[in-house]
């Protein structure tokens, strides 16, 4: 319990510097709080938390900070070489040196949240905090209470954006480890179509805790591709609460892509709310050293002829730790739906280990939903196939890792993200060997 | 599928209803120290008997009713439950058949199992429990002379209490959960098998429980033990009668397999599953566990539950000998208000060990059925293997069908799998059959049979013919 209080006395010294607020905010931030002191910090006895143990996170002092000072340098080398609309956030705090929105199209909105809420915070109102209530979890609950900073994206009905959107979380290596809770917050209207790209990444010392919210919401037949590169340095933890709303005819593909952080938890929730509406989820998740890698993912299909399809895959060395929950909700009446659900994990050194639950919860008798989960070893065999053809040991398990990986990054259609992975999990393979050249070839070769 | 046979399916009347009126020495309700002493004494139990008994109960004064199951039920009070009951003059027992109560043998008739005539047929030996006293053991001479013991678990507490000492509540611990804790403080009756060193059971065991005289929950309590190299095949069959009252029924079933030791645990559970609107039907919460202790030895449990109106059952395996095997096959049905949360955990501890795992739920009416399931490799399972295969059938538009399996791996040379899928009887599949002159009923009793072949298959041959005979019954008018 103590634990809490530390947490709200850093509240409490927050909300004494910060300027007046419109009451609604000031509202959500106590109900925020309230809900927080009333649950804690979740244990292991917590179902959706069996898993995880996040004393590390609970156990710490995190404070806040202000300055959003960065290195240029810095900055470049972490940047995704995308051309794209840019928002950069250090620890949580808006950098403007470092963002980019020259040029937006119009129909397109993109803004820091102080700027939302400055400009027309009614606005803000209403979607803020519609799908992921202070009731969804402790740390939704905490998110609420501390929440100052974050991206907002509008689409207008029918725009259609062609350079994809990056909001860019930069953690750095601080005296005293920070936390942020980031919110972020997209309305598509319809038949809008975009990309966003979520960065998690920083410097390689860095001990800072991020709890991000995101909000998602798809307008009838908007078209929606989310990409979660989390590159946290090694020392961060990681939690995020995804949720997203799909409308009608709505297409929503998710690209939940972990590398980093030493203790992550993703729970990443859509509504398919209307006839028509797709879900895909594409993730993976690579945990190296000691690293704790969590994934909770949920379908709700709530109306008729509605379609998902999930695909995941964990690559654990070392004694990392992967945990994948994923469910398919299927609510009374949503006939003629189809859920397909996949997750695979490859371990990788005798101490990884692995917690598996996919589940499927359904009441209409009209549907097509399976699921499968293998967890296994690389095949030996194969590697002594490519042994015999005179590639190493160590270059055989590698590709044979990389195989693994590829049937979803395979799907990741923008180059500089899908290299980025492919040369992290090649770099960071238990016996170390240089694949770049490999990779690179390869890429030229698709070109 | 039309909706009105569906609905005529779904509305079947429980046709093993009835009630046989036999005069039970029963207690009145209610639990407290005094109720076990009752209990221990009515069963002539030495004192270290009463003593473990009470243990039991004290520690489940302190524990909780789970709820985690995917289950609503309301609140059971266990004050108004009476814990004994016994057919009239204990003293009397029949020795025979011939001297058993007519009316027994006539309930036996109703259900289609005449006793001596199955006995005798099948060579069977039939230890059957009427509500709590074994009221007639068969071919005991065969057993006694392959030097199997098979009898009641009192008689084995009473003549064998170094083997019961030795072995029971080494498997399922006092107060291994709420309800196995409840029934190591009450449990009246169940049997006690154990088969030695290199002995192969020369007969399938077979106790068929039945729970009468309303307003008793029956606790039974099992034992199996087979030593190294020998093997039993146990089977387990219920049914109970209509009544409004719900009772509960919270058995624990132990088993113990050592070195090359193989055990195969059959059961049809067909208790009455309440009426259309849920009212009545018994609640089912039973921990069976099989412990692989030895080398090489296998467990295998087959299920096939279409009664009850609550079921919490997971019969698990916890495969600690080198190269042991554990086996989950299941077919559980749910229909009207039934409710069922089942399936199995496989504990993977030793070197080498392998489990496999298939589970068809098939849901109708307004039942919820859910598949929870646990398969765990500690980190010393070298090159541990699990398999499972978990569908569902959904019948009806108002019924629910889950799953919810566990996977916990801590040894990267193990290979575990998990499929599962959720689907309808396909109108093409049906159509198929009716272009070919079948009626629709039959074909969709013939598409629900193959759905559950794998594990009808698993059955000894005559308990897979009353499977397939229960299963058309039970989805009966919402099958055909």
């Amino acid at each position: 319990m103590s634990e809490v209080l530390t947490f709200l006395e850093t509240l409490k010294a927050r909300s004494q510097q910060r300027a007046e607020e419109p009451t609604w905010i000031a509202a959500r931030r106590q109900a925020g709080a309230a809900r927080f002191e009333a649950m804690g910090f979740p244990t292991r006895r917590d179902e959706e938390w069996k898993y995880t143990d996040v004393r590390a996170i609970s156990q710490t002092h995190f404070a806040l900070t202000e300055n959003a000072e960065f290195s240029q340098a810095g900055a470049a080398a972490l940047t995704l070489p995308i051309d794209a609309y840019r928002l950069t956030f250090v620890d949580g705090v808006f950098s403007a040196a470092l963002s980019d929105l020259d040029g937006l199209p119009q129909g397109l909105q993109i803004l820091p949240l102080s700027q939302a809420l400055t400009e027309n915070h009614e606005a803000v109102g209403g979607p803020l905090g519609r799908l992921t209530g202070v009731e969804f979890s402790p740390f939704a609950a905490l998110n609420t209470a501390f929440m100052e900073e974050g991206a907002v994206v509008r689409l207008a009905p029918g725009t259609v954006v062609e350079k994809p959107i990056v909001l860019q979380f930069l953690s750095r290596a601080n005296a005293e480890p920070v936390m942020c809770h980031p919110r972020v917050l997209v309305e598509a209207a319809g038949r809008s179509e975009a990309t966003l790209i979520e960065h998690y990444t920083g410097e390689a010392d860095a001990q800072n805790f991020t709890n991000v919210v995101g909000e998602y919401m798809l307008d009838r037949g908007a078209i929606f591709n989310h990409y979660k590169l989390q590159e946290a340095p090694l020392g961060d933890y990681h939690v995020a609460s995804m949720h997203v709303e799909q409308n009608r005819d709505s297409r929503y593909r998710s690209y939940n892509l972990n590398l980093g952080g030493a203790l992550v938890r993703n729970d990443l929730i859509s509504d398919l709310n209307g006839k028509g509406a797709e879900a895909n989820f594409l993730g993976l998740f690579f945990g190296q050293g000691r690293q704790h890698v969590d994934n909770h993912t949920k379908v709700n299909h709530n109306a008729p002829l509605t379609f998902s399809n999930e695909n995941y895959k964990g690559i654990l060395g070392d004694r990392a730790h992967g945990v994948f929950n994923g469910k398919v909700f299927v609510k009374r009446d949503s006939q003629k739906i189809e859920g397909f659900q996949s997750n695979q994990n490859l371990l990788l050194s005798d101490r990884a280990r692995i917690d598996a639950k996919p589940e499927l919860e359904i009441y209409a008798d009209d549907v097509k939903c399976s699921h499968g989960t293998t967890t296994g070893q690389l095949d030996e065999e194969a590697v002594y196939a490519m042994r015999t053809r005179g590639i190493d040991k160590a270059t055989a398990r590698a590709l044979l890792t990389l195989a693994f990986a590829g049937e979803v990054l395979e799907e990741v259609t923008l180059d500089a993200i899908s290299e980025r992975v492919e040369l992290a999990v090649a770099g960071k393979l238990p016996e170390r060997f240089n694949l770049t050249g490999l990779v690179e070839t390869a890429s030229a070769l698709n070109e | 599928m039309a909706t009105e046979e569906m609905e005529q399916l779904v509305r079947r009347e429980y046709k093993e209803g009835f009630v046989t009126d036999i005069e039970s020495d029963t207690l009145p309700p209610g639990l407290d120290e005094n109720t076990i002493a009752f209990i221990s004494q009515k069963k002539g139990e030495p004192e270290w008997m009463l003593e473990w008994r009470l243990d039991a109960y004290r520690q489940w004064l302190k524990m909780k009713e789970p709820s985690w199951a995917h289950l609503n039920y309301p609140p059971i009070d266990y004050q108004s439950i009476s814990y004994f009951s016994a057919p009239k003059r204990p003293e009397d027992r029949p020795q025979s058949l011939d001297e058993v109560d007519p009316k027994l043998l006539e309930t036996y008739e109703k259900l289609g199992i005449p006793l001596h005539e199955r006995a005798a047929l099948a060579g069977v030996a039939v230890d059957a429990v009427f509500d709590s006293v074994s009221v007639a053991t068969t071919f005991k001479e065969t057993l006694s002379e392959a030097g199997v013991i098979f009898c009641s678990i009192s008689e084995a507490v009473r003549d064998y209490p170094e083997l019961i000492k030795e072995y029971l509540g080494t498997v399922v611990p006092k107060n291994d959960n709420y309800f196995a804790a409840l029934n190591s403080a009450v449990f009246t009756d169940g049997s006690f098998v154990f088969v030695p060193k290199g002995v192969k059971c020369p007969m399938e065991l077979s106790t068929y429980f039945r729970i009468n005289a309303a307003n008793t929950g029956q606790f039974e309590r099992t034992l199996i033990v087979c030593e190294s190299g020998a093997e039993v095949s146990y089977l387990e069959g219920c049914t109970a009668p209509m009544r409004d009252e719900n009772q509960l029924h919270a058995a624990v079933v132990e088993i113990v397999a050592l070195d090359d030791a193989y055990i195969k645990y059959s059961t049809v559970q067909n208790w009455y599953p309440g009426d259309e609107d849920g009212k009545g039907g018994i609640y089912n919460f039973v921990t069976k566990r099989g412990d692989c202790r030895g080398d090489r030895s296998r467990i295998s449990w087959t299920q096939v539950e279409t009664g009850s109106a609550i079921t919490w059952k997971y019969p698990s395996c916890m495969l600690r000998g080198k190269d042991s095997i554990g086996e989950f096959y299941s077919v559980a049905v749910t229909n009207g208000r039934q409710q069922a949360d089942t399936g199995t955990k496989m504990i993977h501890i030793g070197e080498g060990t392998r489990s496999y795992i298939v589970a068809k739920g098939i849901s109708a009416g307004k039942s919820d059925q859910s598949y929870r399931g646990l398969v765990k490799i500690g980190p010393r399972a070298k090159g541990a293997r699990n398999f499972t295969q978990c569908d569902s059938l959904l019948i009806g538009d108002t019924c629910g069908a889950h799953t919810f399996p566990y996977q916990e791996i801590n040894n990267s040379t193990a290979t575990v799998e998990h499929e599962a899928t959720t689907s309808k009887i396909g109108e093409d599949q049906l159509f198929y059959c009716q272009s070919r002159g079948i009626t629709e009923e039959d074909a969709v009793s013939m598409i629900v049979n193959g759905f559950c072949k794998d594990v009808f298959q698993e059955l000894p041959m005559e308990f897979a013919v009353e499977a397939e005979a229960l299963l058309n019954v039970t989805l009966e008018g919402a099958v055909g």
